[in-house]
């Protein structure tokens, strides 16, 4: 039976109560007394030099209060790189500078020149419009395999080329990986490209800045998934502003999807803006802005090979990736194509070699970084296209050459870094082929071919790392952050409790999933907890949102330090009740002293904590608030089987998603409801990037999906009816929740499986194409079709 | 957007006297020209709303048979209203945009604007419809030029669109996956004295009628009878489809319009 509260529940969203009544407080929503509004004047070339930027014309216009251009950034630090990638021969990456406003040069259409602060945006704009910006266009590298050939332009001078780096993954593997594929009975090769995205938020990003000269406190008010990263990174590297005197407050957030995570010059911005014109700053995006100033995600070209032996046993994995950095170093941008991605190209399987190269390349483009997945959907995608390529060319079922490879025994240390935890991969494929209903395809096609359609069934599997993750792996990985979380878990005199968590949601509902495992615990009402998350003033120093890490790790951490409440509380319940702390026991909000009938109620004992008579303050402080700081031992493996069923109308090469099963193991589950609208959300973008978005830049570097005029974002119509199952559930053995995070698998396990079926359908209407690109519009899969 | 200021005449002669002041720009139900004045692309001195000239209003049967629709009528207006007397323009209407286009576009100002991806032009050139100005009456063949460029002189409004009603029409739309407008769409309308077809979408001239396909299914209205033709012309190539992809599409749609029918 359904429960309805406490971990296991499908517990509708309290915060949504807030969002779906126009009651949310986003970060637009904030106007400080006195606020002023700036415009960025962005470049509208890919690069060149800047050699004049003449804002006289602009100084003395109606409401201007203060042009600030590069010049008034010299000596401010410059947009910090979270993570340091060391390349095969042991050197560190190339890092170039990252200033808040362009110094010297632009770099990608986009970036920040000047910035006009004015009593209103449409003054600060007209201003901006009087600016008169020099410069000196250059050749734009745009393609990353011209970009790092020979005399290619340089997008940064002071680099001996746009090579960021040449990771080897695991490069002592290099040889004997070769060796296999010489051995091999059967070689496929596949080459293919995972298309750029932009994120999309229905938010668009916002930042107030605040300074108080009273007493020299700066406020950021910011649409972040991490304010404390962000006060981190900004307070200690880019305004030298220290913790204490820096406070970050992230509020409502409308959708993060990884690209509200980095720190962007727009904040850095604000916070120095307020304080050099003594009043508050506002910026707000526009969405022609967060197209070409979010960071973009995905943008890989890759050549991977499977080598397989005469049993179609893998026996080696070779890959040979670029990936596409843009112009600067984004905050994490260099892990997504390496440790996110070379760590997963194990997958399902037990594929005993493996190597992945990946050069990391500059280019004069909007900076690339995480983007839901991050990494994951990029080593899926191959992986899934390739093995789907290799059964077909081998004529073996795909499914079964999965099974054949997939990996039964837990756990189980990958050729490539990482040891997965526990799994159950046969059970959930197994499950898919339910769901998918694969015996009554056969009839689902033929009706489709009455109508002239074609039908196409791809699966696909996935694992991912997330849970992220082990501070001393990280660090010696490159990151130049730990990734612990944090809890404080205060209870108040009257059995209420306050979380605050390092945790944030912006659409997660963490709201309402953290009190039902706190609720669990102590056995009291989820209504007597409240979530408090989103800013550096009142919550412990926290790692934020991303990487499917909040319930695995900041769910570990409020775990943690709710079992120091209990502990204490217990004390004070044998102390009241007379008995050993021992002897107690706590259960619906009731303790009991085991063997007898006597009780104390929860309120009871959190009153005693702070009207402290009869308590045993010789050994016990008074109160009753803990905090909790979880550095996970290792990432967390949901893992999962997708199917996609599609038609294609083979005259206009229309292909629509007729069904999409997914069957995943997100071990324990904490709201089964949350866990199904993640994978729904998750689905929505994989099946975008699989079908229909894509960021594309002309030669010149010119941005041509710069608005929902050409840039398709999927809508409810084009999605079909999802069969989602999550009761495959092997619980994660090293938390305390045995819980493994849900937020992106649907984004990294879903475009591989759409293709697939394309491929399908296009080979049943006597088309045998071996690959064709994401976005699989209308008019490539016709084009395909004519060759 | 710039500044700028707003004249709302309650007649098309108060209209047609606004709209010559300098840098004056009409403005009806503002689905392009507000996007256009809010990225700053334009900047009229004076915009002339006709949204609340009652005169330029309506759907309404003519003595001569001919549907005629008030130039600032809304295509939720026409949607509704046209559907008794011409199912296949109703259906253009209906399906332009999303409820909030269609609840303030309007008929003279789609046909004003003349979006070579738009919906309405491909109606109006396939009916052979007259467009009728506050001075004069252009028939549908020489009043589009191109891409955003049609035959109203400076300061020229249009006031009502006349229809003549075909025994059958269809509209058969492929959509751009983005936007949404016709990535390819084509109007054919069949009449007692033969049939016109008309394309938007496709061509960087504009909306056309594809003549070779007017002529075969006036000898034989039928599907068949385009199958072998195809579509001419300084096509569209963009990122969501090629040149080559939309002259295609031309064939495939008309061929369907044409079964819609048939």
């Amino acid at each position: 039976m359904p429960k309805d509260g406490g971990i296991g529940a499908s517990t509708k969203r309290r915060e949504d109560v807030r969002f779906l009544t126009g009651n949310g407080r986003y970060t637009d929503d904030i106007n400080l007394r006195g606020q002023a509004y700036v415009f960025f004047l962005r470049s509208d070339v890919a690069h060149g030099k800047l050699t004049s930027v003449d804002t006289s014309a602009a100084e003395g216009m109606d409401g201007v209060v203060r042009i600030f251009t590069g010049k008034d950034f010299e000596g401010v630090g410059g947009m910090p790189c979270g993570w340091q990638v060391t390349d095969k021969h042991g050197q560190p990456m190339q890092e170039p500078g990252h200033p808040v406003l362009a110094q010297g040069k632009v770099r990608h259409v986009g970036e920040p020149i000047a910035a006009v602060v004015a009593e209103t945006l449409g003054q600060a704009r007209d201003a901006a419009e009087a600016i008169v910006v020099d410069i000196e266009e250059l050749p734009a590298v745009i393609n990353m395999k011209d970009a790092v050939k020979d005399g290619a332009p340089k997008v940064h001078e002071e680099l001996t080329s746009n090579l960021c780096y040449d990771w080897g993954f695991v490069e002592e593997n290099k040889e004997a990986v070769n060796k296999a594929f010489e051995d091999a009975a059967h070689v496929t090769t596949l080459e293919l490209v995972n298309n750029r995205l932009v994120a999309n938020p229905m938010e668009p990003r916002v930042a107030v800045g605040d300074y108080s000269r009273s007493d020299g406190e700066h406020t950021l008010y910011t649409t972040s998934q991490n304010p404390h990263v962000i006060r981190l990174l900004m307070g200690a590297f880019v305004l030298g502003i220290p913790e204490h005197k820096l406070r970050v407050v992230a509020p409502d957030v409308g959708g993060g999807f990884g690209t509200k995570i980095f720190h962007y010059q727009e904040e850095a911005f604000c916070t120095f803006a307020a304080k050099a014109c003594n009043r508050p700053v506002k910026w707000t995006s526009s969405r022609s802005e967060a197209f070409m100033s979010d960071a973009h995600g995905r943008d890989h070209v890759t050549k991977i090979e499977l080598a397989l032996d005469g049993d179609n046993n893998f026996t080696a994995i070779r890959t040979d990736t670029y990936a596409n950095m843009g112009a600067y170093l984004s905050t994490f941008a260099p892990s997504v194509p390496t440790w996110l991605h070379g760590t997963l190209m194990a997958g399902n399987y037990k594929t005993p070699l493996i190597y992945v190269n990946v050069k990391a390349v500059f280019t004069n483009t909007v900076p690339v970084d995480a983007y839901r997945g991050a990494g994951r959907p990029e080593a899926t995608f191959q992986l899934e296209r390739l093995v789907d390529k290799a059964a077909h060319e081998l004529g073996v079922d795909p499914i079964k050459l999965r099974r054949q490879n997939f990996i039964t025994e837990f756990p189980y240390a990958t050729p490539v870094a990482v040891e997965y935890d526990t799994g159950d991969y046969v059970a959930t494929m197994d499950k898919l082929e339910e769901m998918a209903d694969i015996a009554g395809f056969a009839a689902r096609r033929k009706e489709s071919e009455a109508k002239g359609r074609l039908r196409g069934f791809g699966v696909n599997c996935y694992i991912e790392a997330c849970g992220i993750a082990p501070s001393n792996l990280v660090g010696q990985l490159g990151a130049r952050a730990g990734l612990y979380e944090s809890a404080t878990v205060r209870v108040n005199a009257t059995g209420g409790l306050v979380v605050m968590t390092g945790s944030h949601s912006h659409g997660q509902g963490h709201e309402t999933a953290f009190p039902q495992v706190i609720a669990e615990m102590i056995g009291i009402d989820a209504s007597m907890i409240e979530i408090v998350h989103g800013d550096t003033a009142r919550t412990p120093m926290g790692m934020g949102t991303y990487g499917s890490r909040s319930i695995a790790v900041g769910g570990s951490a409020m775990v943690r330090a709710t079992e120091k409440i209990i502990a204490k509380a217990k004390k004070i319940a044998g102390h009241i009740l007379e008995a050993s702390e021992g002897d107690i026991e706590l259960k619906d909000g009731m303790f009991s002293v085991a063997g007898t009938d006597k009780s104390l109620a929860w309120g009871d004992v959190t009153l005693a904590a702070y009207v402290p008579h009869n308590y045993p303050l010789e050994d016990l402080e008074p109160g009753l608030e803990e905090t909790a700081f979880y550095d996970p031992s290792n990432f967390t493996y949901p893992s999962g089987a997708y199917a996609c069923e599609v038609e294609l109308d083979p005259e206009t090469g229309q292909v629509t998603i007729e069904r999409f099963s997914a069957a995943d193991d997100f071990g324990n589950i904490i709201n089964p409801m949350i866990v199904t609208g993640q994978v729904h959300g998750g689905l929505a973008q994989g099946i975008g990037q699989a079908l229909m978005e894509n960021c594309a830049y002309d030669s010149d570097g010119q941005l041509l999906s710069a608005s929902y005029m050409d840039y398709a974002m999927p809508r409810a119509s084009d999605l079909p009816f999802y069969d989602v199952d999550h009761s495959c559930q092997t619980p994660c053995t090293h938390n305390p929740l045995g819980v493994k995070g849900c937020g992106e698998a649907g984004a990294i396990g879903s475009p591989p499986a759409v293709v697939n079926a394309v491929l399908d359908a296009m080979r049943s209407g006597g088309k045998d194409v071996a690959h064709i690109d994401m976005p699989v519009t209308p008019s490539r899969v016709w084009a395909a079709m004519q060759g | 957007m710039y500044n700028f200021d707003v004249e709302r005449p309650t007649s098309i002669v108060d209209a047609v006297q606004a709209m010559s002041k300098e840098e004056a720009q009409p403005i009806s139900g503002g689905q392009t020209l507000i996007p256009t004045l809010k990225a700053r692309l334009a900047a009229p001195s004076v915009l002339v709303s006709l949204t609340g000239i009652e005169e330029m209003k309506g759907v309404r049967m003519s003595d001569d048979g001919r549907l005629c629709i008030g130039g600032g009528t809304t295509h939720t207006t026409v949607a509704a209203e046209a559907a008794a007397h011409y199912p296949g323009l109703a259906s253009v209407a209906a399906r332009i945009g999303d409820p909030a286009v269609r609840n303030r576009g309007t008929i003279g100002g789609s046909l004003a604007n003349n979006d070579p991806s738009a919906c309405y032009p491909a109606a109006a050139l396939g009916s052979g419809a007259t467009i009728v100005t506050n001075n004069r009456e252009i028939a549908a063949d020489d009043y589009f030029l191109g891409m955003f460029t049609t035959a109203l002189e400076e300061g020229e409004i249009v006031t009502e669109v006349k229809f003549p009603i075909p025994q059958a029409a269809h509209y058969e739309k492929f959509l751009q996956p983005a936007s949404r407008f016709p990535l390819v769409a084509v109007f054919v309308a069949r009449f007692s004295d033969g049939v016109r077809v008309a394309v938007t979408g496709a061509s960087n001239d504009g909306v056309f009628r594809w003549t070779e396909a007017e002529e075969a299914l006036s000898a034989n209205f039928s599907a068949d009878a385009v199958a072998g033709l195809k579509a001419e012309g300084d096509m569209i190539s963009d990122l969501h489809g090629t040149a080559e992809y939309r002259a295609h599409l031309v064939g495939v749609m008309t061929k369907r319009a044409v079964a819609a029918i048939a």
